[in-house]
């Protein structure tokens, strides 16, 4: 089984990782008995956001397409979660099944998006630009559905104060389903992740992955290697935007509410910052990255206020330019004596994005 | 027997220039057949057709019998093509390795993959480098990589666009004795050469293309002592 999740195309192979890893999940299984039930809450959010990190380290990291659209598919699963829950309900399981037609409905979306980009040979910069272009118009578009007008069924849009009123996730259970909030929710989310986290890293040390790799370093060299690369860039952007709607789903569960504004500029920037910040090339980096500089960016925020923004600027440019591969990527090659042949793959890609 | 690969009136046009016109070619099964030519004569696009990288503006081309006139590049290497083009082109941040698991993984088993690695890298005096990214080989290691590579699929014709472009003298001899080995154990190629010394050591046929069209044909002496074959390489007018 270890021999599937380990390879070159992740860091930390090793005995002394895994048993890490170990303690670490052991750590997050028990925390809930310890701390009180808003901060287990409070680190179930941070845990909701690291899904759309991990679909942008496989899409930008590994397969190379730097995707701004992270948020385009973070909201169609939020909105759609949301008017599924509200025109469906939630009783008898039927939240895991709003859940999943969420991630399926943002699924074809990122089919319909994915096959016009890269089967038309869009790439490049030019990738970035279409994706921030069609997730600024979903922003735009939800901020002005404010009228009764704009209603699914017994859902309303709400325009720029966004949809309310969803139920949260539940679960079938014995005389009734268990809502999952704060600490059910927080358990919910970290199993969900761990699973999400070890198929990818399956995935990317596959054929698939050494593939998506391969296009990453040099696409027409891939095909002449006999590979359909859009086939792959294709499989990938949609993967990874799907994860994008999980955590949407996750956070308008969470907070039973979801806005134009978790879609829009300021907010599609941000799974790039943690990726890029974490380290593009290894899930394991964008993992602990993203859940750090969360956590970083919340505290920053309590105690500094205005500054908080400033501050994290000040982190990652310290970041781009101490350690240009990604932050977590760096520090894991300093702290750990790697062997040689994981060391010498995380060559900067000389192409930018 | 039908040849392995024929080119028939293929022709390519730029912006209503010919690059490439009315050609016919037939690579036989076993050969090593060299494509010639001076500067702009065509050749890089005539291979450029064959490889997939755009399809010609008239004409066939049919590999094993089969049409692959707009077959994508990817779907004539499943057929049974390799390609090395002119500028190495490895994966430079990957280790050299990587670089050829990623050309076999298709073609050998899972649990052989190792050792096909190890044996190619012996074949290619790379074994030392495994563990270094490719980028940091020489110049004419990352030459014999991609040629490395291109063989570990396995092809049935093997196309090389200047497989000696950069190399020393001696390196270019050694390539030669390779691309005869391979022949003998069964890989037919199509090469695109410049260096004369080089087609001698390796070619069984010779096409000449000048100015887009087959000027001559046939074995490396009969072209070597075609004197209007000398004259558009040194540049001098026909019939001066």
């Amino acid at each position: 089984m270890l021999h599937l999740l380990n390879g070159p195309q992740t860091l930390g192979n090793g005995r002394g990782f895994w048993i890490s890893a170990g303690f670490v999940l052991a750590a997050a299984l028990i925390y809930p008995a310890f701390a009180d039930p808003y901060d287990v809450g409070n680190f179930a959010y941070f845990l909701i956001w690291v899904f759309m990190a991990l679909g942008l380290c496989l899409m930008w990291g590994y397969g190379g397409m730097l995707s701004f659209g992270q948020t385009f598919f973070f909201g169609i699963g939020g909105y759609a979660y949301g008017v599924f829950s509200v025109d469906l309900g939630n009783a008898y399981g039927m939240a895991l099944g709003d859940f999943a037609m969420a991630v399926l409905l943002a699924g074809l979306a990122a089919a319909i998006l994915g096959y016009l980009m890269i089967y038309g040979r869009i790439g490049g910069v030019f990738f970035g630009i279409v994706t921030l272009s069609v997730t600024l118009a979903l922003a735009f578009f939800l901020g002005q559905t404010a009228g009764p007008e704009w209603a699914i069924g017994e859902a309303r849009l709400n325009g720029f104060n966004g949809m309310q009123g969803m139920s949260p996730l539940s679960i079938p259970w014995f005389g009734g389903g268990i809502d999952l909030e704060e600490t059910a929710l927080y358990y919910f989310v970290l199993i969900l992740l761990v699973c999400t986290y070890l198929a990818l890293r399956v995935l990317v040390n596959s054929r698939v992955g050494n593939v998506l790799v391969a296009v990453r370093e040099d696409p027409q060299r891939t095909e002449l290697l006999g590979y359909d690369v859009r086939r792959f860039q294709f499989g990938a952007f949609v993967l990874g935007s799907m994860l994008a709607a999980v955590s949407g789903v996750l956070y308008t569960s969470w907070g039973q509410f979801i806005t134009p504004s978790s879609i829009g500029l300021p907010a599609a920037a941000m799974p790039i910052v943690w990726v890029a910040f974490s380290g593009r090339s290894d899930l394991t980096a964008v993992l602990v990255g993203t859940f750090v500089l969360l956590a970083v960016f919340q505290t920053l925020t309590i105690y500094s206020e205005q500054a908080a923004l400033i501050l994290m600027g000040l982190i990652l440019v310290v970041t781009v330019m101490v350690a240009p591969q990604g932050c977590f990527v760096g520090l894991s090659r300093i702290a750990n004596r790697l062997p040689k042949r994981n060391r010498t793959l995380r060559v900067p890609s000389a192409e930018p994005g | 027997m039908a040849a392995l690969l024929e080119i028939a009136g293929a022709s390519k046009s730029f912006g209503g220039v010919f690059a490439v016109a009315d050609v016919d070619l037939a690579v036989e099964a076993g050969d090593i057949h060299c494509l010639i030519g001076p500067n702009g004569a065509g050749k890089s696009t005539l291979f450029k057709l064959v490889v997939g990288t755009y399809p010609p503006t008239a004409g066939r081309i049919v590999f094993k019998g089969t049409d692959i006139t707009q077959a994508k590049s990817f779907a004539r290497v499943a057929q049974g093509m390799s390609i090395k083009l002119q500028a190495p082109s490895v994966f430079k941040a990957l280790t050299v390795r990587q670089n050829l698991h990623i050309a076999l993984q298709d073609h050998v088993a899972r649990h052989a993959i190792g050792t096909e690695e190890d044996r190619l890298l012996e074949t290619l005096g790379l074994t030392s480098d495994a563990h270094r990214p490719a980028g940091l080989l020489s110049h004419g290691q990352q030459q014999w990589l991609e040629i490395g590579m291109a063989l570990a699929l396995r092809p049935v014709l093997l196309l090389l666009d200047e497989p000696t472009a950069g190399l020393s003298s001696d390196e270019t001899y050694r390539t030669g004795e390779l691309v005869k080995r391979l022949n003998a154990e069964g890989t037919t190629m199509l090469i695109v050469e410049h260096d004369m010394a080089f087609v001698r050591q390796i070619a069984t046929g010779v096409t000449v293309l000048h100015l887009g069209r087959i000027f001559a044909r046939g074995s490396i002496d009969e072209i070597v002592s075609d004197s209007r074959v000398a004259e558009i390489y040194l540049g001098t007018p026909h019939g001066q």
